[in-house]
């Protein structure tokens, strides 16, 4: 769809001033809080230009979102808010809120990260759209012409069938057609400035980049200026035009996207850089991870708040502040580190080394990776040994677990059935990592749920270190439960807050019948190997940050000296800085104790440095199985592809050359899978296909096929294609 | 707060840390208990006045059965330190005798009916199903039956044996609604995912229910325990006055007050006397439930500092 299929009520050029939409200039916003002040944001300045995209990154609690909030006018009262913020020359700091609300919605609005709590759930999808064009534009909009433009709202966003789904309720809608929905809202009123705050993070990989395709359409459609919000650094990379760095409530770095990306002159940016795993690296890159935590923002310490994690930090760190400075001469790369120029240096010197580095940000990464001193893990060598010759730790075979769709509440009368996992086969073997990837609803974790259970399965077997779990008696599977152990996804909730961690960590022994002294030995021991100190012990897990909680957790799973570690998105619930931190860890562990992995994750980049073989499931069947290499270097599978394209990279040259493949639709209901190959819906391989080939996917379900050394596909067409 | 840690910085400085003991979770909640001075100061109040209650024959020459015919109606003094009542009874002697009576009741109600409702809620939030069913049938059956009207029915049978038959009969009926809200408690922490760690590693259904569903809801039982103490004095100074329960001449703080009422303006010892030792004891009972809320909750902001919250929301 373009733009011209859609008619607003003022041409896109009207109001074109010369001058930025939105100057924000020394703004400080406060909370009072029990412990003090908390400084939230810091001297923020900035400024957007019409139909420009700014992208503002950091991690939790550096103040992204909480500045944009204060653009809205949306902070609590209490807030102590100084500074300017003018749109299109006037001063919205001071407004009254009645006052506001004529600028909010109409020529401001905002897109928010829960598409689910952004929509009211008792009205339909298309009242919300006319409501908000009937606040606005009371008088001259009938409600009927309001109705009508709702549906064309909708179209444009790309929810197919606009006018049947306008009468929809939120709840009728997937997570990416309601953000879709908040987008079409926030366009409505062709407004001039576009707020998106995390816009793309509650949701799946594939539905993200349809997001993002339609933000970038709604920026065409009305020229408006956007400032995006997210902590990752691969979503802003192909979208926005500036960056803008926080850390700390302030900005410590801003430029051209190309600039920073290539050329980060603050070393906190080059930290994030180097700390991101790389879906694009063909050989595996040291993980930077950035020691210590964010400062408190109630008492910050005198100096460049970022130098007690920095390697660079020298005695002048710590005496005054750095102002946000122009570098390189360049115009507009501005960044707030007095040691710049040695960065600079740096980054020179690796820069001559490695060669073709020009369009990409290479050489900020091996700069990162020097500075941060980062290593890589030496393969342990037990790892030479073939695979075929290692034994098998955990083999699943056909797996099957469907649940009963009841209804009635006396009575349950079965209706249906959830195919959440159908016919799943792989094996993990001695040392072996194999990362299970998919989209939420796949059944990776209902998978997971079974292996850990180990009950006798629906259909199919499983069977750990060589026992097939439905032989097992209680005692049996207690002593298999000593070599299989887990790590959950949230840090918080997987620690009973109310045990000390000394406590948290002996558990495992003590229910494995160890006695008292050897725990009392081990705990120590096992706390120094996940990096945090031993008079940690008697400490509540809420005294401890994300990553360190997650250290725990790990330290709890190592306690009985697992053979297989069961990992569910043990780092996705984590801070990018922290996230490098633990995946080091993950990968010194494995080497140094012979560990065998079994790693669930959404996040491909993440499966891609871990992970030795890889496992794609769509709709509870595993589309693609293969060491990681071969299906991330040629996948052959459409989704494999498809989800592999998706995937941000966080290097703006190269993202914006990728080629895209946005899959339609979202995930059909496993209660009623399609028939044939379950992936035909969304296909777009299926759909170039001439009619017999097409009715071959539609009646025939594609087995799964070795297509080269170590890389099965279920695929009837597989073909390679390169989308990394 | 300091909990920064850098795991360079780490491994060295586990190096020349000395094999210290970690603390246990019994450990840490003594030690956090000692620091509330309130709460110490709760249990030394309750301990001395149980003392006090069962030693009063060393301060005093009467018995709660001996009636000081000539000094009736005293106003207290030192040979009768709270007084007399109508017949004569020293009702100082007749205080700690109900004392003994009155807190040995409310704090084993208090605590026994807690417990049951703890074991018996997440017991059948835990385990779901037909247990669930069953336990459930039995809170919804009791919740339906008059206690007032068993309990009366029932004494007689029990007459002339222990009163401790009343703390069984006052337990019987005081703990099913916690139960209840306990079970609803226990169905949410079921799925958190230390609950499922806890399954994972090989932990029996029974140790997780004491180890890590019990003590996560130990705010809601210490309150309901304190609330119990005092609702079960006062429920057994209302069977007592009407004739079961403990009778005379036996006396209970209950019916002590219950007495003390109509002479609360004429002669106001028969009444303040027993009146301020229940509300010191219930007083003392609620700092110490208090005290253990706060030491067994890591949150609590009164034990320790309390963590900053995050302004962004986890991905």
């Amino acid at each position: 769809m373009s733009a011209s299929e859609i008619t607003l009520d003022e041409s896109v050029l009207d109001g074109a001033g010369d001058g930025p939409v939105l100057e924000v200039a020394d703004l400080d916003v406060s909370f009072p809080s029990e412990a003090g002040r908390v400084h939230a944001v810091r001297g923020l300045t900035y400024e957007v230009a019409r139909g420009e995209v700014l992208g503002i990154v950091g991690e939790s609690g550096s103040g992204k979102s909480v500045s944009s909030l204060a653009v809205m006018g949306l902070l609590p009262e209490q807030a102590r808010i100084s500074g300017s913020i003018r749109f299109q020359g006037q001063q919205l700091l001071g407004l009254s809120d009645v006052q506001l609300s004529k600028i909010r919605g109409r020529r401001i609005s905002m897109v928010f990260q829960d598409p689910l709590s952004a929509l009211t759930p008792v009205y339909t999808v298309g009242d919300q759209i006319a409501e908000a064009l009937l606040i606005h534009g009371r008088g001259r909009l009938s409600k009927a012409a309001a109705a009508n433009r709702s549906v064309e709202l909708l179209d444009l966003v790309g929810i197919p069938n606009a006018a049947a789904r306008v009468k929809a309720f939120p709840h009728e809608f997937s997570g990416g057609m309601r953000q879709r929905a908040v987008i079409a809202m926030a366009i409505a009123n062709d407004p001039d400035l576009i707020i998106a705050d995390e816009p793309t993070t509650a949701l799946d990989v594939t539905v993200q980049a349809q997001v993002l395709e339609v933000l970038k359409t709604a920026k065409e459609v009305t020229g408006a200026g956007i400032v995006i919000i997210t902590h990752d650094l691969g979503v802003v990379a192909g979208f926005s035009d500036r960056l803008l760095v926080m850390y700390a409530g302030r900005a410590v770095e801003s430029g051209n996207v190309n600039e920073v990306y290539q050329q980060p002159r603050m070393p906190y940016t080059l930290g994030l850089l180097g700390s991101l795993p790389r879906l694009d690296a063909a050989e595996k890159l040291p993980l930077v991870p950035i020691h210590g935590q964010p400062p408190s923002l109630v008492d910050l310490p005198q100096g460049c708040p970022f130098a007690p994690r920095c390697p660079l930090a020298v005695d002048d760190c710590l005496t005054a502040e750095p102002e946000l400075s122009e570098v390189d001469s360049t115009s507009g790369h501005r960044a707030a580190c007095i040691r710049s120029a040695e960065l600079a240096a740096t980054e020179a010197e690796v820069e001559d080394s490695i060669d073709g580095v020009e369009a990409s940000n290479a050489a900020a990464i091996e700069a990162a990776v020097e500075v941060f001193g980062a290593e890589l893990v030496e393969e342990p060598k037990a790892a030479l040994r073939p695979r075929a010759e290692r034994p098998v730790v955990l083999e699943v075979d056909s797996l099957v677990k469907h649940f009963a769709v009841t209804k009635g509440v006396v009575l349950k009368r079965k209706v249906g059935t959830v195919h959440a996992v159908d016919g799943v086969s792989f094996e993990v073997r001695e040392q072996e990592t194999l990362g299970l990837v998919g989209e939420s609803g796949c059944g990776k974790t209902t998978t997971l749920m079974q292996i850990l259970g180990l009950e006798r399965p629906a259909g199919g077997s499983i069977s750990v270190l060589g026992r097939d779990v439905s032989t097992l008696d209680g005692k049996a599977r207690k002593a298999i439960r000593r070599d299989m152990q887990v790590v959950f996804q949230d840090p918080l909730a997987s620690l009973d807050p109310r045990m000390p961690i000394g406590d948290v960590i002996a558990e495992p022994m003590q229910v494995h019948g160890f006695d008292a002294t050897h725990i009392r030995k081990r705990i120590p021991e096992l706390l120094d190997l996940v990096g945090l100190r031993a008079e940690h012990a008697d400490r509540y897990p809420a005294e401890f940050s994300g990553g360190q909680r997650q250290r725990i957790g790990i330290a709890r799973a190592l306690a009985l000296e697992p053979k297989l570690l069961v990992l569910d998105e043990p780092v996705s619930a984590l801070d990018v800085s922290i996230q490098a931190g633990v995946i080091n860890l993950l990968d010194k562990l494995k080497a140094e104790l012979g560990l065998s992995y079994l790693f669930v994750a959404h996040d491909l980049s993440v499966v891609r440095h871990i992970a030795d073989r890889v496992a794609v499931m769509y709709l509870g069947k595993i589309v693609e199985i293969g060491a990681v290499d071969a299906v991330f270097g040629e996948p052959k599978h459409p989704y494999t592809q498809a989800l592999l394209s998706a995937i941000p990279i966080p290097d703006p040259v190269k993202e914006r050359q990728r080629e895209r493949i946005i899959l339609s639709g979202d995930l059909p209901s496993p209660a009623n899978p399609p028939s044939g190959c379950r992936f035909r819906t969304r296909c777009f391989l299926h759909a170039t296909l001439s009619d017999s080939d097409k009715r071959k996917c539609v009646e025939v379900e594609p087995p799964r096929e070795s297509q080269g050394d170590d890389h099965e596909v279920a695929c009837h067409f597989a073909r390679a294609k390169q989308v990394v | 707060m300091s909990t920064t840690v850098n795991p360079a910085a780490a491994d060295e400085a586990a190096a020349d840390v000395p094999q210290s003991r970690p603390v246990s979770r019994g450990a840490l909640v003594r030690r956090r208990f000692m620091r509330n001075r309130w709460a110490l100061g709760g249990i030394i109040v309750i301990i001395v006045l149980y003392i006090v209650a069962f030693s009063y024959p060393l301060f005093s020459p009467y018995s709660y059965e001996f009636h000081d015919t000539t000094n009736t109606y005293d106003p207290p003094s030192l040979t009768h330190w709270f007084g007399t009542d109508n017949i004569g009874t020293d009702m100082f002697v007749a205080c700690m005798r109900g004392l003994q009576k009155s807190l040995t009741i409310g704090l084993l109600v208090g605590v026994i009916s807690t417990a049951l409702s703890a074991v018996v809620g997440a017991t059948a939030g835990f385990f779901g199903g037909i247990t669930d069913r069953a336990m459930m049938w039995i809170v919804d059956l009791l919740l339906v039956l008059p206690s007032f009207l068993i309990i009366s029915i029932a004494s007689p049978i029990f007459k002339g044996s222990s009163w401790l038959i009343l703390v069984v009969l006052l337990v019987l009926f005081q703990w099913m609604i916690t139960a209840r809200i306990v079970r609803g408690m226990t169905l949410t922490l079921k799925t958190r995912e230390y609950v499922s760690a806890a399954r994972f590693m090989g932990q029996s259904p029974w140790r997780t229910i004491f180890k890590h569903i019990v003590p996560n809801m130990s705010s809601l039982l210490i309150v309901d325990a304190t609330i119990n103490v005092g609702s079960a004095v006062l429920q057994e100074s209302g069977l007592s006055y009407f004739g079961f329960g403990v009778q005379p001449p036996d006396v209970s703080l209950g019916t002590l007050i219950a007495t003390g009422t109509g002479s609360a303006l004429t002669f106001p010892w028969l009444f303040y006397a027993p009146a301020v030792l229940l509300v010191v004891a219930l007083l003392s009972v609620a700092v110490v439930g208090d005290g253990l809320r706060d030491a067994l909750d890591p949150t609590s902001s009164r034990a320790r500092r309390r963590e900053k919250k995050r302004k962004d929301k986890l991905a």
